[in-house]
């Protein structure tokens, strides 16, 4: 039609759907953070374990994969109260489906249970050889192979990767949302679960050394974190309308207020700033920042999964 | 092979939701819930009207991000005619196909599996047409194989214009609209 | 999310609502099943015909292992051609609807306080005999009055006439097409009637002046127009609001409204002066012509555009694209007529733009219907009539023909005059919406001595009964045959297709026992519904049981077209088409219609419109759980510039406040380009106030409660209620 469209009205009143997609509530970001920020945490853990850190007697390395274990298995919860077929959860495992990111998820997550247990088993917590002493045995085991040390380290961080990735890649194949069908989301995901991580290994850190390199580790992942941001928007406002609507919920729409705020400002920039004084030794090194990194990387996976939902093919040619 | 499809002349549409209801009766959706509906676009300034009144429904594409996209290959591409069917009983429930449909043409049923428009393959397969082109008083829906260039709907996209929605996401759809 | 949409609705029927309810959720499979047991298996296809308005269209009902499924078009059937509407595709909700009517009830408290006690039919029956018994010694049997809308109301009709009453009404005429009827008899010496004898398909130029085909779904007409459609018809749309129709058409002319005679009249003065009629039609068939002619042309179309607002060129250009398709050329006369007060007399403006194309009697015209004819019951005669009805006292409305004037009766009941009324029976039409002026309606209500109301839902007229009795939905029932005139004669069945959930009756079964008590089961001599039908049917050279089966049966084949073979015939006083009609300027009223201006509104205040939305019927359908799905509330139509200088956006909520300060309930407003800036419009029915009917309570605004002014038609005693100005209420 050649005149400027100016309404557009629907008889279609599908709960969750209309008059915007809202079908993914807080289940599926929490479950995205708690996967990313997991993923991370393998490949810090898988890092520390293949470069010989374990080797030290304090390594925060050791409570890493009992942490992630009991996170992802939080964050699998959240999924699972997400699912409305609940008593069908196992159909996800009588078949593969190549195409479907969330069937690689399914089965990635299979594998990322054994890899996390190998981990665990290098240096099982006392509550845990109290509970079953033969575990002693073999970690005793374990420990008499440093390759298989170094292997379990290198399989943590494949399969934290390949965790970290698909949180992104299953919103980024998702042609139909503008906001989310960027390739550069699962870098984001990773970089952002990679910080988070770090954050978090951060609060518990065992000695001066790990915290500095922590805290050093974190600050080059926020920066890549920024980079990969103006990276992202630039490739959208070079794009078809729908993207650069999508890019501008978050730069100037409605999302705008929280993304600045809460993900930019409180989230990168701040404790980027808070930790470049702490490790040039200006000020010490507090919870401080890594609790907003943590925070900044949840609402994060809030804000993307929600204005991702919202940005559409169809509103871009209306407002 | 062939690929079922629709066309629908916008021309004739009034936009009644007659198409609505008899799906509704037809296939059992819940109260709240719509597997086909009317969009109405209005262009212009009064009085230099135009409008497109138009009844959407799941666009059977060849392109298929609901199908890619199940985990479980509930969703799936029939073997007759090419449309896109979903198996309730190999449905978790986690809403990937509603989110990776451009159209938004899928729900979530209340019973837990994602449901939308099956071209009413019942129907179909026993030579009827679907409920909505069945009930049209207007006449302004066809439904027919678009591989076969003798039947109806291929002859109406050769003689007429047409446009489908949303052609830059990309997913071939093959509901095609008369203008 | 309501409870309904929890479950599959079509599971719910009364039985399983019960049980379900009484068994934990978990056992819901193991009582539909335990249930299926009971009912018969399989697939039965029943055909009957609709009820959802009056165009009674035949469908066929689908009924799956004993439960209900769906509803089809009957493909024999010559008025849905095998499609229904979706009103009637819908139908089905109104068996399921879980607010129906379920006993009868006696009123326990003030009237329209709607607190009632539960009572037996035999309890019922007794109440309303006894008080009508007394009731005709008292006043005699004419004050009592009937209020009946659709063919639902044939046996209450029955009885009322059996019982003695002249006084019959709906609001069909006066508040509807009656001024239509009277302006083509006057020209034509016959009526539109209904279905309209509009061969829309066959048109190639149509024009609709205020008609919205498509939104109005009178499913003929709405099939025929599509079809003029992908013919190319071409199509004049006159409308202060862009209809959905206003979007298939070649001219859309967005008329000032109220002005409408104005446009054509001018459109006769061009076809006059430009010799673009039909000269041998009206030649033939015609009667002052020359008088009419020289009336006309005074009319000129730049005249015309200060009235209307229409380019004086797009007057002549229309005017001259009618006469191009001539005698194919259909004016559709509409057929809710009752907007500003002189409608009989637009009314005849439309029949003699259709006469100046030769329309009337030809292909793409106005054709004849016919209808296949079915003999009476033989019933004993009626007991004669002690005194004439009072609807329209010393001929006040003198050409007030072939029916009552509702609003005649609701006065005389305030009235007392020129007798007193004392009861109403009301069927199938919920006054409260329909008549003008809610408050009179109100006021006669008071003064009776007996209101019963028969409805499937306690609709809002239901709330003032003091009786009222609940009836078998159109899909549990028999009714009386329907044989429609139009394009062929048929006739049509209405049969139960499945069982009533509770105590609810057939109307004629109602008209039967309590013709019983009243003593006068003389009038009801058949056993039951299917012998009366039998006979009748017997009488034409058929039987129920065929009937029963075929769902129509059609008659022998007419013409319907002059052209065909129907012999010209005009019931006028002339025997012709009356250009120029003596009957009127001997009554004191212009022989050729004459423009007058209407009032328009003041500053701050918009013309209130109303019309159809396609899924609901007046007030009767808005419970229906799967149409209320499809439109749960109406929305205010408000110009999008004007909307904005009140700061308004679509979705908001505003009351609208009327010229004698009458407020409605809070309506969405749907701030568009589609309308003028000196009106807005709503979709009728909606904005009840029936507390016992949940799903419809202020849901949306009532245009009726805004309607208090009304203009008389002084012709026939039509209310014209598209004299209301309504503002808006910000604060809600």
């Amino acid at each position: 039609m050649i005149t400027e469209l100016v309404e557009l009205s629907t008889t279609r009143n599908n709960p969750h759907i209309d008059p915007s997609m809202a079908m993914w509530e807080w289940q599926i970001p929490v479950y995205l953070f708690l996967g990313g920020m997991v993923a991370g945490m393998m490949i810090i853990s898988g890092y520390f374990l293949f470069s010989g850190r374990h080797k030290e007697s304090n390594c925060a390395c050791f409570s890493i994969p009992t942490i992630s274990i009991v996170l992802l298995s939080l964050g699998m919860f959240a999924l699972f109260l997400d699912l409305a077929h609940k008593f069908y959860v196992w159909r996800l495992y009588t078949t593969f489906q190549f195409k479907s990111p969330m069937s690689w998820g399914a089965w990635i997550l299979i594998l990322v249970y054994p890899a996390l247990i190998a981990n665990i088993l290098i240096r099982p917590a006392a509550w845990m050889l109290k509970i079953y002493p033969k575990l002693s045995e073999w970690a005793g085991k374990i420990n008499q192979h440093p390759f298989l040390i170094k292997n379990i380290g290198i399989l943590n961080m494949i399969l934290g990767l390949m965790l970290g990735a698909y949180t992104g890649v299953l919103l980024s194949s998702m042609g139909s949302r503008p906001l989310w069908n960027t390739s550069l989301l699962w870098v984001l995901f990773l970089v952002s679960g990679l910080s988070a991580a770090a954050a978090f290994v951060h609060l518990f850190a065992k000695n001066k050394t790990e915290s500095e390199l922590l805290a050093k580790a974190d600050n080059g992942f926020l920066i890549v974190e920024l980079f990969i941001f103006v990276m992202m928007f630039l490739g959208f406002l070079s794009s078809p309308k729908p993207h650069m609507e999508a890019a501008k919920l978050l730069l100037s729409g409605a999302y705008a207020p929280v993304f600045w705020v809460f993900v930019i400002g409180l989230g990168i920039v701040i404790p980027l700033i808070i930790q470049l004084l702490a490790v040039n030794h200006k000020i010490r090194h507090t919870a401080i920042a890594p609790i907003m990194v943590i925070v900044g990387g949840l609402i994060l996976r809030f804000v993307i999964v929600s204005a991702g939902q919202y940005s559409h093919w169809f509103n871009a040619h209306f407002h | 092979m062939s690929r079922y499809g629709m066309v629908i002349d916008t021309r004739k549409c009034v936009g009644c939701q007659d198409c609505v209801i008899a799906c509704k009766t037809e296939n059992n959706v819940p109260i709240g819930y719509n597997r086909d509906w009317i969009v109405t676009e209005t262009h212009g300034k009064f009085p230099d009207i135009q409008l497109e009144i138009r009844t959407e429904r799941c666009n059977h594409c060849s392109e298929t991000p609901c199908v890619s996209c199940c985990p479980t290959g509930a969703s799936h591409i029939h073997d007759v005619g090419g449309i896109v069917l979903i198996t309730h009983e190999k449905c978790i429930g986690c809403k990937a196909c509603v989110e990776a449909c451009p159209y938004d043409a899928r729900y979530i049923h209340p019973d837990g599996y994602a449901d939308k428009c099956t071209f009413c393959i019942h129907r179909v397969e026993k030579g009827q047409k679907p409920a909505c082109v069945e009930v049209c008083p207007t006449y302004c829906m066809h439904f027919g194989d678009l591989d076969d260039p003798n039947s109806e709907v291929s002859k109406l996209l050769q003689s007429r214009k047409w446009h489908v929605n949303l052609p830059d996401a990309g997913t071939q759809p093959n509901i095609f609209y008369l203008v | 999310m309501n409870s309904l949409s929890r479950r599959k609705f079509l599971k719910i029927s009364g039985a399983t609502v019960i049980t379900a309810a009484a068994l934990a959720g978990s056992a819901k499979t193991f009582v539909n099943a335990a249930e299926s047991y009971s009912k018969p298996k399989g697939l039965q296809v029943i055909p009957s015909y609709c009820d959802l308005c009056f165009w009674k269209c035949g469908l066929l009902a689908y009924v799956k292992d004993g439960e209900l499924w769906k509803l089809e078009g009957n493909p024999k059937d010559p008025l849905s051609n095998g499609r229904l509407c979706p009103r009637g595709t819908g139908g089905i909700g109104a068996y399921f609807d879980k607010e129906r009517l379920k006993s009868p009830l006696i009123r326990k408290s003030e009237r329209g306080e709607e607190k009632w006690v539960e009572v037996t039919w035999n309890e019922a029956f007794d109440y309303i005999a006894d008080k009508m018994k007394k009731m005709k010694v008292t006043y005699g049997p004419e004050a009592m009055a009937l209020f009946s809308h659709g063919i639902g109301g044939s046996f209450i009709k029955h009885l009322l006439r059996a019982y003695g009453s002249p006084n019959e009404t709906a609001p069909s005429f006066a508040q509807c097409r009656g001024p239509r009827e009277v302006g083509f008899e006057l020209t034509f010496g016959d009526i539109i009637g209904s279905p309209e004898r509009t061969d829309i398909e066959n048109a190639k130029c149509i024009v609709l002046i205020g008609s919205h085909l498509g939104e109005n779904m009178h499913n003929t007409q709405v099939q025929e127009f599509s079809r003029a459609v992908e013919k190319h018809a071409s199509i004049i749309v006159v409308d202060p609001r862009f209809s959905v129709a206003a979007s298939k058409a070649k001219y859309y002319l967005p008329i000032k409204p109220g002005t409408d005679l104005a446009l054509l009249l001018a459109w006769m003065s061009v076809i006059v002066n430009e010799k673009l009629y039909d000269t041998d039609y009206i030649s033939k068939y015609g009667i002052g012509f020359e008088q009419f002619a020289a009336e006309v042309s005074q009319y000129t179309p730049e005249w015309a555009y200060i009235e209307t607002g229409i380019d004086p060129d797009v007057i002549r250009e229309t005017a001259r694209e009618m006469s191009r398709y001539k005698p194919a050329t259909l004016i559709h006369p509409g057929r809710h007529a009752t907007w500003y007060g002189d409608d009989t007399q637009r009314s005849r403006a439309i029949a003699l733009l259709n006469a100046l194309m030769g329309s009337w009697g030809r292909k793409g015209g106005l054709y004849v219907p016919y209808s296949y004819s079915i003999p009476k019951y033989p019933y004993p005669p009626y007991p004669e009539l002690q005194k004439e009805p009072l609807d329209n006292p010393n001929k006040k409305y003198p050409f007030a023909t072939g029916e009552q004037i509702s609003t005649g009766i609701r006065e005389a009941t305030i009235t007392g005059q020129p007798y007193p009324i004392k009861g109403w029976f009301i069927y199938g039409t919920n006054l409260m919406q329909a008549l003008p002026n809610r408050d009179e309606t109100i006021k006669a209500i008071q003064n009776l001595d007996l209101m019963v109301v028969v409805d499937v839902i306690p609709s809002e007229i239901a709330g003032w009964a003091d009786v009222v009795l609940p009836e078998s939905v159109y899909l549990e029932r028999y009714d009386d045959l329907n044989a429609s005139p139009f394009r062929e004669g048929f006739v049509g069945i209405r049969q139960p297709v499945i069982d009533e959930p509770n105590d609810q009756k057939p109307n004629w079964w109602m008209a039967k026992k309590l013709g019983e008590k009243l003593g006068l089961g003389a009038y009801f001599p058949w056993k039951d519904i299917e012998e009366y039908l039998d006979t009748r049917l017997k009488l034409a050279g058929h039987s129920l049981e065929e009937l029963k089966r075929e769902g129509i049966i059609k008659g022998p084949k007419k013409p319907i077209y002059f052209e065909d073979g129907v012999e010209p015939e005009f019931a006028t006083p002339s025997g012709k088409i009356e250009f120029y009609s003596s009957q009127l300027a001997q009554a004191g009223f212009d022989p050729v219609p004459r423009y007058t201006k209407h009032p328009e509104p003041p500053a701050g205040f918009f013309r209130l419109l109303y019309g159809r939305a396609p899924v609901h019927t007046f007030s009767k359908t808005q419970s229906n759980p799967i149409l209320a799905d499809m439109m749960s509330e109406n929305e205010l139509w408000v110009n999008a510039d004007l909307a904005e200088r009140y700061g308004l956006k679509s979705g908001d909520r505003i009351k609208l406040k009327n010229q004698d300060g009458v407020v409605s309930d809070p309506i969405k407003v749907k701030a568009t380009e589609r309308i003028r800036q000196d009106c807005v419009f709503m979709v009728h029915g909606f904005g009840q106030k029936s507390r016992q009917l949940h799903s419809t309570y202020k849901k949306g605004a009532s245009d009726a409660e805004l309607v208090t002014k009304y203009n008389t038609d002084p012709l026939m005693g039509g209310t014209a209620m598209n004299v209301n100005f309504v503002s808006f209420e910000l604060e809600v």
